[in-house]
């Protein structure tokens, strides 16, 4: 009988291994149960959760509101864009109104590293961390790794390289973290430009060579250019890009080994993948998304295990 | 802590028999009929029951399943015992089955009514029974008896009643936890 070391997920650096052990081996249960004819299950029938995303998303949004149904939560939804946020409340008082109605529960998506630490130290409830800035976006690695321990068993030993805009990417630090932990060696691969300085820091192999990665890794992460967070040119053009660090077929068979190959998504198509290697069968990128709402079940089931005041 | 044993193998073995017997007696040839283990501890007695149906009376056409209700308990945030999901294996439709639930021991009744919900969620059975090997008396917390049963006893409210497997270093046994 096990529970979570923390009680707000903020990030993936600060779980052990027991951690992720609990949320793998609590997300394949969830995982049968959305599966079921009927996918839902009464435990969180007295928790509310907010959804409070200060930044686009759909895949995430939509599978953390998934998961909340499926967990039969109350669930309330909160977009920057039609918030009060604009008329220059502050993010601890727009948060403390959303608690004044009696929220239990919040998961945050904002543009600034650090502010669901932020709120989790100024705030009395429960924070996850749908992914903050260019810092961390904890439940997309954790449902990575659970994607490919189904896929390999036991990550010890595994060679996963991630590919693209490191620098910008909040899933390759959460990634990173992650696969560590659990005992897969890591490379980051990518122009130079889109590598971050600090990547001798995170222990990790960098190249710059994509085939070089190509032959040496078992899994492949492949990551967007996220051009939304550059506000300079970090290489001359997308179809440069594409040419040196696009996977395609052909890149694929000239490494002569089958490879796994993952994308947290949104895909953009004909720039870091074509759509042949996409949606050939050795991706894993719906999986992944299948796997992201057993995951997000597993998370907050925990976390809210660990919400006693009942009478309150 | 000192242990007070209620059961030995002999007397196990008698009641596993005796269970048997009565469900081929109200069930036949368990065409209609489901099995289903409550995780963790009734799917060993689940077990040792599918053993004795096939090696004793030759059935083997048997539909067994395992339950866990653990999303489905009514003390999820209220107890300080933190309870594990173990996987569920209901590969059958429920749909106006005969279902047997069962498990070790009967205690408070909660972890059946948890079944009985998550059942639910799963289809409408026909009728759903209980099994159980040991009936803790006086200590119900809701209208829920067993419909075969091995043995009631009587334990106070902190006891702990265990039933023990047999396994390669061991032999069945029911004791009592003071």
């Amino acid at each position: 009988m096990d529970e979570l070391s923390v009680n707000h997920l903020l990030g993936v650096e600060n779980l052990t291994y027991n951690d992720f052990d609990l949320i793998f081996n609590t997300a394949n249960q969830f995982k049968e149960v959305i599966n079921r004819p009927i996918k839902k299950v009464p435990s969180l029938r007295d928790i509310t959760i907010a959804n409070l995303f200060f930044e686009n998303s759909t895949r995430t949004k939509l599978s953390f509101e998934l998961a909340e149904k499926r967990l039969s939560a109350d669930v309330v939804n909160f977009s920057a864009s039609q918030s009060s946020i604009s008329k220059g409340e502050t993010l601890v008082d727009t948060v403390n109104n959303i608690l004044a109605m009696k929220v239990d529960m919040i998961v945050i998506r904002h543009p600034h590293p650090g502010s669901a630490k932020f709120l989790s130290e100024n705030i009395n409830s429960q924070i996850i961390n749908a992914g903050d800035g260019t810092h961390e976006h904890p439940t997309q690695a954790l449902l990575d790794c659970f994607s490919l321990r189904e896929k390999f068993g036991d990550l010890k030993g595994k060679h996963i390289a991630i590919i693209g805009d490191i620098i910008h990417s909040r899933v390759a630090l959460s990634n990173i973290f992650a696969l560590k932990a659990l005992g897969a060696e890591v490379m980051i691969c990518g122009p130079k430009s889109l590598l971050p300085k600090y990547s001798k820091s995170l222990k990790v192999k960098v190249e710059t060579d994509l085939i070089k990665a190509l032959r040496w890794c078992d899994a492949a992460n492949i990551l967007r250019v996220q051009n939304e967070r550059m506000n300079l040119n970090f290489f001359p053009s997308t179809r440069e890009y594409f040419k040196l660090y696009g996977l395609n077929k052909e890149k694929l068979e000239l490494i002569k080994k089958p490879i796994t190959i993952l994308h947290p998504g949104p895909i953009n198509r004909g720039v870091e993948i074509t759509s042949e290697v996409a949606d050939s069968e050795n991706t894993i990128i719906l999986d992944q998304v299948e796997n992201g709402v057993a995951i997000r079940m597993a998370v907050i089931y925990l976390l809210a295990s660990k919400i006693k005041n009942v009478t309150n | 802590m000192s242990n007070k044993v209620l059961l030995d193998s002999l007397k196990i073995n008698v009641l596993l028999n005796r269970l048997t017997c009565q469900l081929l007696e109200f069930h036949g040839d368990f065409s209609d009929t489901v099995l289903i283990g409550l995780q963790p501890r009734g799917v060993f007695l689940l077990d040792r029951i599918v053993f004795l149906l096939k090696d004793k009376y030759g059935i083997y056409d048997i539909k067994v399943g395992k339950l866990d209700t653990t999303f489905y308990r009514d003390d999820f945030r209220r107890s300080e015992k933190i309870h594990s999901a173990r996987p569920t294996e209901l590969n059958f439709e429920v749909e106006g089955k005969k279902i047997v639930l069962i498990d070790d021991v009967l205690y408070t009744g909660r972890s059946i009514r948890a079944a009985l919900t998550a059942i639910d969620y799963f289809g409408r059975p026909s009728i759903i029974e209980l099994l159980v090997l040991i009936d803790r008396r006086f200590s119900r917390h809701l209208p829920i008896q067993p419909d075969y049963l091995g043995v009631q006893i009587d334990a106070l409210e902190g006891d702990k009643v265990r039933v023990e497997w047999k396994s390669k270093i061991r032999k069945d046994c029911v004791y009592i936890e003071k």
